[in-house]
């Protein structure tokens, strides 16, 4: 028999929901973690960035204080140390929270690095990879290396950042979002190369702690998943905070000098310039880590570096099945957690139903904030879909205006033939903690009817999403 | 020593059939009672079991052949050690005949199944009705269907607790299933006048609605096939209209008790037990005789008038049923309609049966009582114009001379063939069961 009903290797956002609704299914669980539980989510992604976003936005409503009637005296400046302390306690309390639940649902902690030796059957080893610091110690009562076997392992061992050759990030003058997260002072000129969520994240936080900073994006727009009105209009914002942005351009090269790099740019039209900044954050997205692990001599079936699974999250090996990043895009948290709860209860035989990935929302913490779900309106268009297309700007919305964050934009696209909600698009002040309606509204298979017939409480930033909808039927009220 | 497979005859009148399909390859092993092939002829598809055990050297006649003669030689099995290419050859004339024997597959089912779970059941359990009740489907899924002409109804919804969503509605679109009123459905595709029935769902469209590993697939064997097409065919072909009427069984009781009661000793056992079966059988062969217009065949040219009364008697076997006919019931004596039925219904569920004690009847009779059942309609199974669907028999509450008493009653149901029986007709004859079931001495005489 085996020593475990399940074994999850990485505990990330998808390994430990794994671990944990495995537990609650009645299976004996263990998980094994090299680096730090609750994963980059938790340790070096979403968390601590967001704490460091908002103690960027809360110094730009100090500086801005007046705007609001108020009157500060004396400085309103940032303490860099104090700023990434913060952010680094605040990493360390979902960490231990992760270590909590894992001890309350009687998981076992496996720590070092998993290797699948055959079929049900893992050698673990002591870490290789040095840990970045700092780094919460690994917890009490871990079991060590050794040969473990399971009926059932999960992969879930996430993504780590893509190096493009000739311009891999050294820690130093070429950051990655580890060495962005913790600056030591804060650089006087920044070039983020990439604008994906992590990218603009970045860009958008040095930005507002007065870093003179520069995109640099290889496709037409920033953001580029997003809607290309979301992006032309959040790269206005962006602009208007200073920030300078350059699409269709790549960077061909990057000379290291001593305390700075130069990059050598080149756009679409072939124009070429150079930037010089003190640092750089290469922000290229990422790639699943799926290496050392044993795959290839299991044949289990990998593509453009990550596993392949089914509906199910099952891979082509019996027994071995892949959640989260590793398991291929969207690279999100939230997807890895869905896909962590169908692969165990599908184990478990539940029949849970499979994911959608088009029902996946994505959320962008920049200033302003981006949030959607669904099809983009040029991808809609190109599936075919003959579309209603509604908009309506923060501007209109009294909400909005009252909290001084009057720059925003909601868009929904609906088949126009069926009144199916096909997708929708916001950006602006706490977009991303609206889209969860339009989420569920598109799960629900709800049409333009039924949003219309709800009501929307006043005054609340929410209405503006009604009123896309709305205007997508030439019925909106306050435009 | 090689033997020949034979072309079986599936009955006595049979001379050719068409061999439809092997379902053993050249150089398997074969077993002793492994079924080799599938044997069909208009009435009926039936499996060839093998009798000897071997190795199928050589398959002669291949599948899809119409019309091989019965006898012939079909296939060669080469004896354990055999040569196989040797024994490939037919072996000679004297070789022993018959190799095949002929495993019944329920040619004739009778209308129903034998227990209600297995009822034939609507083609998707119904979420919701078109009775005005507020369908389970999202607001997306009702649209479509009500755009696509389709019945939430007749819908499985796969979502959250069954719930119809967008993808259902494709797949009932995709599959051509649950078409609400015609005039609402504007014809997707122009179809052949001579088949204006639906389709049922495609296979990929029923799989769809289910999680990959959670159910198991099992083929259908022949009876499973024969009994679908037929009952399909006879529910869409036919214009059924039923008649239900109450019989008191008082009497009867008490008659049967009896008469097993004066039954002789045989062998240390009483000569014949009766069943209330086995009475209601003599009842309705005699109600045929006494109203002769019932007891009739459709054709498309004529009106069969049968001058016997034939009672086919549905009898539930493992994976299926099958009709074994009590020929002249009429003229039969209640102690040999019981005889013979137990020793029918014995070498039923044995599958022993041979076809010409299964094919033809002019009438049948299908009895769920002993489940309980109170009442139920069955499918009138062609070439019959009748079935008879028994209830059970209870003690219930009647009137009698404006009084209240107690009877024991049993409801009995006629499913007809409108175009050989009409409703009158009918009734008259469940009339004339009625009385015999009311009045049984006169089953006697």
């Amino acid at each position: 028999m085996a020593d475990y009903d399940v074994i999850i290797i990485g505990s990330g956002p998808g390994g430990y929901v794994a671990a944990i609704r495995a537990a609650q299914l009645g299976f004996k669980t263990a998980i094994v973690e090299r680096e730090h539980l609750a994963g980059i989510c938790s340790n070096w992604g979403c968390i601590p960035t967001k704490a460091l976003l908002r103690s960027a936005e809360i110094l730009h409503y100090g500086q801005h204080a007046k705007d609001y009637g108020l009157k500060l005296e004396g400085t309103f400046t940032a303490d860099l140390a104090a700023v990434v302390a913060r952010s680094r306690g605040i990493a360390a309390r979902m960490n231990n929270g992760v270590q909590f639940l894992m001890k309350k649902n009687k998981v076992d902690v496996i720590w070092g690095e998993a290797k699948l030796t055959k079929p049900g059957t893992i050698a673990v080893a002591p870490t290789k990879k040095p840990a970045m610091q700092p780094q919460v110690p690994p917890p009490k009562g871990a079991k060590g290396e050794g040969t473990y076997t399971a009926d059932h392992i999960i992969v879930a061992t996430g993504a780590r950042p893509r190096a493009l050759p000739g311009i891999e990030p050294d820690g130093k003058l070429i950051w990655t979002y580890f060495e962005s997260m913790v600056p030591a002072k804060m650089p006087k000129s920044l070039l983020v190369m990439g604008s994906g969520a992590i990218g603009i994240e970045f860009a958008s936080f040095y930005r507002t702690m007065g870093v003179e900073v520069t995109v640099v994006e290889v496709m037409p727009q920033v953001v580029p998943v997003e809607d290309a009105e979301i992006g032309a209009f959040a790269r206005k914002a962006f602009e208007k905070q200073g920030m300078k942005i350059l699409t269709g351009a790549k960077v061909t090269k990057v000379e290291k000098g001593a305390d700075s790099i130069t990059a050598h740019i080149e756009d679409e039209k072939g124009g070429k310039q150079t930037i010089t900044a003190d640092r750089m954050i290469s922000a290229v997205g990422v790639v699943g880590n799926i290496e050392n692990l044993g795959l290839e001599a299991l044949g289990v079936k990998t593509d453009r570096g990550c596993i392949v699974i089914d509906d199910y999250c099952r891979t082509n090996v019996k027994g071995v099945y892949a959640i989260g990043d590793v398991a291929g895009p969207p690279m999100l948290a939230h997807k890895a957690e869905h896909e962590a709860v169908i692969c165990v209860e599908a184990i478990k035989g539940l029949h849970p139903h499979a994911m959608d990935k088009l029902m996946i929302p994505g959320c962008t913490y920049c200033h302003p904030q981006i949030a959607s779900v669904g099809l983009t309106e040029a991808k809609a268009k190109a599936a075919g879909y003959e579309l209603k297309v509604g908009r309506f700007p923060f501007v209109a919305n009294g909400k909005a205006v009252a909290l001084g964050e009057d720059s925003g934009l909601v868009k929904t696209i609906f088949d126009a033939k069926t009144g199916k909600l096909l997708g929708a698009h916001m950006v602006g002040a706490e977009v991303t903690e609206l889209i969860q309606g339009f989420v569920v509204a598109m799960n629900l298979e709800t049409t333009e009817e039924e949003l219309m017939h709800s009501i929307f409480p006043h005054p609340t930033i929410s209405e503006t999403m009604k009123e896309s909808v709305l205007d997508a039927y030439g019925k909106v009220l306050n435009a | 020593m090689p033997t020949n497979i034979l072309m079986p005859a599936l009955s006595p009148t049979m001379e050719k059939g068409n061999l439809a399909k092997w379902l053993k390859k050249e150089g398997d092993t074969i077993k002793s009672g492994d079924i080799i092939a599938e044997i069909e002829t208009d009435k009926a598809t039936m499996e060839v079991e093998a009798v000897d055990e071997g190795i199928l050297a050589k398959i002669l006649v291949p599948d899809g052949t119409a019309d091989v003669a019965v006898n012939e030689i079909i296939g060669v099995i080469a004896a354990e050690g055999e040569d196989v290419k040797a024994a490939a050859a037919p072996a000679k004339a004297e070789a022993p005949k018959a190799e095949a024997a002929p495993k019944a597959a329920a040619p004739t089912p009778a209308a129903e199944a034998p227990k209600a779970s297995e009822a034939p059941k609507a083609a998707a359990a119904p979420t919701a009705s078109t009775s005005g009740e507020r369908p389970f489907a999202s607001p997306l899924a009702k649209r479509l269907a009500k755009e696509a002409g389709l019945d939430l109804g007749k819908i499985q919804g796969s979502g959250p607790h069954g719930r119809i969503v967008e993808k259902d509605i494709e797949a009932a679109k995709a599959g051509g299933a649950a078409k609400a009123a015609p005039a609402a459905a504007p014809a997707a595709a122009p179809k052949p006048a001579a088949a204006p029935l639906a389709a049922g769902m495609s296979d990929e469209a029923v799989k769809k609605l289910f999680a990959p590993d959670s159910y198991e697939e099992v083929p259908h064997d022949g009876m499973r096939k024969t009994i679908a097409r037929r009952l399909l065919e006879s529910k869409q072909t036919i214009p059924h209209f039923y008649l239900t009427i109450d019989c008191e069984l008082d009497a009867l009781l008490k008659l049967r008790a009896e008469l097993n009661a004066a039954a002789p000793e045989k062998d240390g056992k009483p000569a014949y037990k009766l069943s209330v079966n086995d009475m209601v059988i003599k009842a309705l062969a005699l109600a045929l005789r006494a109203v002769p217009e019932a007891n009739v065949s459709w054709t498309e040219n004529t009106m069969l008038k049968h001058k016997h009364a034939d009672v086919g008697v549905a009898v539930s076997i493992p994976g299926g049923l099958i009709t074994p006919v009590i020929n002249d019931a009429c003229h039969k004596t209640l102690s040999q309609i019981s005889n013979e039925m137990k020793d029918l219904a014995a070498r039923a569920k044995n599958r022993k049966l041979k076809p010409e004690e299964y094919q033809g009847g002019t009438t049948a009779v299908s009895n769920l009582g002993m489940f309980g059942v109170k009442d139920f309609a069955a499918i009138v199974n062609p070439p019959h114009a009748t079935i008879l669907a028994v209830g059970a028999g209870e003690q219930r509450a009647v009137v009698k001379g404006g009084q209240l008493a107690v009877a024991t009653v049993m409801s009995v149901t006629l499913s007809t063939d409108h175009r050989a029986v009409d409703g009158a007709l009918g009734a008259e004859l469940m009339q004339a069961f009625k009385g015999y079931i009311e009045k049984p001495m006169a089953m006697l005489v």
